[in-house]
């Protein structure tokens, strides 16, 4: 069982001063195995407070990140699963979803984390899965009018990864769970 | 009988020793002595004369010896003077005593012989052991009495550090219960205790001003402890400290700044809410005695405040006290220089500054537009240096300000905004701001405030962005906004799209250039049920990309001698399947056909070096192909010629 938090679009201190406190209190060091970020978080202060968190940060660029050495794309395998990271506005349209298939393809990943519209999304299609973590500050969006402070926990489990999303609605936590299989060539998807 | 022994040392321990034996056989109350001839106030009598003699023996020890042995006398009275203080503890252990007789009789008998015997090391210690002995109780009733007998001690006695203990130990007993508060009220502590110390002060012209700001520190604890809710004693307090602060130049010595900023510090940490910290008058009169660089210090304090407490800044006034108090950070004060500072600290200043803004919000439209022009106002005083850390956020407030109005005010807000992102000193960040502005403009239907925004993100892409990769980010910014600008007419949408698909065809690199174009052909098909379904010029696009991608692969086999990035090939291919199945009449599954074949041929090629990218991403491309041939209805019926 692997934990890989995926969280991204904080803004700060752009369009948001914080995290929200409530999902401060929920990550905590010592229970993430990996973290990945789809970019703009934007300053190191916000950096270093993901590494706290788990030494092993990977980070896309977003437009906005103060530091520019971040990579555009970037691929990793965690157990039986390739996943690919990019922020997603090299994607146009921003948040068409077949688009975001295509750079899927491209990668040659079985799930793609990307960002830029603030809105969580997780959707299966042919080649594999494409998340969307939403932003974790509700930060502000052109794309997106009302959003909802948000990240993603995946647990990583042999074929098998269950993708939980936490969502801060008028000022609970809610959580909500989907799980994808893979088999050997493809993923197949049963909703919760 | 122990009268007779005048020797200092013989005479102290021997009355101690008296002392000692006759502690449990004092006439107290309910004791087997207690009796006829022999009452508590006996017992009293006893102690306290004892007490009295010890001190005077305690006193005449240092005049025992030469003046060469004075140090050497000091540390040796210093060893003694428990013994001299046990007397007191003893009589606080008397259960006789009562608030009456401790009133009357005992504390200014003890007083008496406090100030009487103008000893300065007797004094500082006995006022000490008064405090520390007897119950706050009796020190809150017998206020007066006690604060009375400072001004008569020595002037060199350290009066400050006594009357902070006692103001300690008074601050802790009315934390200890609430039911302890009235006492307070009733006998007046806070004036009785603010008056002894002015007198102090007053006396000890000498004092230096940590002192007076320490006691001020310790009157203001123990104000915020027993009367949190009078703001006026507090402002008081601080208003006090002004006064003895004023007609001096700013304060230079690190231990006296160190007790402002703790003087400062504990109304913010008392009251969770800043705003209350806000209303002191005397506030900021204090922050201004301040050096600038202390001065940023507490600006920071009061900034991680209210970050801290999640407060919400809610109101125009209170947003220009805030500004005004935190100035410091703002801009450069008179007499400083912007270059001294750090770089890393200043940027957490500024960013500080930055998340600062997101605090300030009023429900209200009015009174939040009123504290965006007040927060704009204050941060266009910060100079080019500042301002690509404040302006952002300022935009993004205005900018949900709005979204919530929607089309109202929105000119207003549009031209100010150009006003304030023009003086940014940073291009590429100004430009994405343009952006956002001109997403936002489009929501609210303003057609000319949509294209002038456009038209200075083109300005600055042309004239400032001249780092390559910086060009390359910033077209696709400018190709993605424009995608989703719905209200542009047919003119203003043509020249931009000319525009942008220009620049594309423009960028250095070949693959660059290649990818933005392709990604121009979104600005021609819009998914919504009115977007544009241009196929023709879809199409034009996506050939364009195409030789370009030819291009490139003939200055590969040129300078490199083998072939280039069959790459762009298959990501062009993808861009055909995606308006195929948009129902894009001009895109043909022949030319699709076509399309993969022509890959087929390069990557099967002698001159071509196996790249470990496009291999899979060619694969799983057919397989999409394939996937999609299966479908049933129209789908499959589509890619039914399809080969692959």
């Amino acid at each position: 069982m692997v934990l890989v938090l995926a969280i991204g679009d904080l803004h700060i201190p752009h369009r948001a001063p914080d995290l929200p406190p409530k999902f401060k209190s929920m990550l905590v060091p010592g229970k993430i195995q990996h973290i990945i970020c789809t970019g703009n978080l934007c300053i190191k202060e916000v950096h270093d407070y993901l590494k706290s968190l788990c030494p092993s940060l990977h980070v896309t660029r977003g437009e906005y990140d103060e530091d520019a050495r971040y990579p555009e794309t970037k691929t990793l395998t965690i157990g039986q699963f390739k996943l690919g990271l990019c922020h997603g506005h090299q994607v146009v349209p921003w948040g068409d979803l077949d688009s975001l298939a295509m750079l899927q393809r491209q990668l040659d990943v079985d799930i793609l984390v990307s960002g830029h519209t603030h809105q969580f999304k997780a959707y299966k299609h042919e080649a594999g899965v494409v998340i969307n973590p939403g932003s974790a500050t509700g930060a502000y969006s052109s794309i997106t009018y009302d959003v909802n402070p948000s990240f993603v926990l995946m647990d990583i489990d042999g074929l098998r990864v269950v993708v939980y999303v936490y969502e801060l609605i008028d000022g609970e936590v809610k959580v909500d769970k989907i799980d994808f299989k893979k088999t050997a060539t493809a993923t197949t998807h049963s909703a919760n | 009988m122990c009268r007779g022994v005048q020797h200092p040392i013989h005479g102290l321990f021997l009355r101690s020793y008296l002392s000692q034996v006759s502690r449990d056989k004092l006439p107290d109350i309910g004791s087997e002595y207690e009796g006829d001839g022999d009452t508590v106030m006996d017992a009293v009598e006893f102690v306290l004369q004892n007490f009295t003699e010890m001190n005077k023996l305690w006193i005449r020890m240092q005049h025992q010896g030469p003046v060469r042995v004075e140090e050497k006398l000091e540390k040796e009275r210093s060893e003694l003077r428990d013994l001299v203080g046990k007397n007191l503890h003893v009589l606080s252990q008397i259960e006789g005593i009562d608030l009456e007789m401790y009133k009357d009789n005992v504390l200014p008998r003890i007083l008496e012989q406090v100030v009487d015997c103008k000893d300065e090391l007797a004094q500082y210690y006995l006022m000490e052991c008064i405090i520390q002995v007897f119950p706050d109780e009796y020190h809150l009733q017998t206020l007066e009495t006690l604060l009375g007998a400072c001004p008569l001690l020595q002037p060199t006695v350290d009066i400050k550090t006594v009357l902070s203990q006692l103001m300690e130990r008074l601050s802790n007993y009315a934390a200890s219960s609430a039911e302890v508060l009235p006492e307070f009220l009733q006998v007046e502590a806070f004036s009785k205790l603010s008056n002894a110390i002015g007198k102090v002060i007053e006396a000890q012209v000498d004092m230096p001003i940590v002192g007076v700001i320490t006691l001020y520190v310790s009157l203001l604890t123990f104000t915020l402890h027993v009367h949190p809710d009078r703001l006026d004693y507090v402002d008081q307090v601080l208003g006090a400290c002004v006064k003895k602060l004023s007609g001096k130049a700013k304060l230079e010595d690190s231990k006296a700044t160190k007790q402002v900023v703790a003087l400062l510090s504990a109304p913010l940490e008392k009251f969770n809410e800043i705003v209350t910290a806000l209303t002191l008058s005397n506030y900021p009169r204090v922050m201004d005695h301040l050096d600038s660089e202390t001065n940023k210090v507490m600006a920071m304090v009061i900034i991680q405040s209210i970050m801290k407490n999640n407060t919400c800044v809610s109101t125009a006034d209170q947003v220009e006290v805030l500004f005004e108090l935190i100035k410091g950070l703002i801009k450069d004060l008179d007499g400083t220089h912007g270059d001294e500072l750090d770089d890393e600290d200043f940027k957490e200043e500024q960013n500080s500054v930055a998340r600062l803004i997101h605090m300030l919000y009023h429900d209200e439209p009015e009174e939040m537009l009123q504290i965006i022009c007040l927060v704009r106002k204050h941060i266009m005083t910060g100079g080019p240096k500042r301002l690509p850390f404040t302006v952002p956020s300022l935009v993004f407030s205005s900018l949900k300000l709005v979204r919530r109005l929607q089309g109202q005010d929105g000119d207003v807000v549009g031209e100010e905004t150009i006003e304030t992102l023009s003086s940014v000193p940073s291009p590429e960040l100004a430009l994405r701001l343009y952006l956002q502005c001109a997403e936002a403009a489009n929501d609210c239907d303003l057609e000319p405030v949509a294209y002038e925004f456009f038209t200075q993100a083109f300005v600055l892409y042309e004239e400032e962005v001249t780092d390559s990769k910086a060009q390359v980010t910033a077209i696709h910014l400018i190709i993605g906004t424009l995608q989703r600008m719905n209200v542009f007419g047919v003119e203003n949408r043509d020249t931009l799209t000319h525009k942008a698909t220009g620049y594309s065809a423009k960028l250095l690199k070949k693959p660059d250039q290649c990818r933005a174009v392709y990604a121009c052909s979104h600005l021609f098909w819009v998914d919504d049920q009115d977007g544009i379904k241009d196929g023709e010029r879809v199409l034009l696009c996506l050939k364009r990309s195409l030789r370009i991608a030819n291009a490139a692969q003939q200055m590969a086999n040129v300078t490199r001698g083998s072939s280039g990035p069959v790459i762009l090939f298959v990501e062009i291919l993808n861009k055909y399947l995606y308006f195929f199945e948009k129902g894009n009449p001009q895109i043909t599954s022949a030319a699709i056909q076509d399309l993969v074949e022509l890959i087929r041929t390069e990557m099967q090629s002698d001159t071509t070096t196996p790249d470990p990218a496009s291999d899979p991403f060619f694969a799983s491309t057919l397989r999409y192909i394939q996937f999609q041939k299966q479908k049933s209805g129209a789908m499959g019926e589509k890619y039914d010629p399809i080969k692959v």
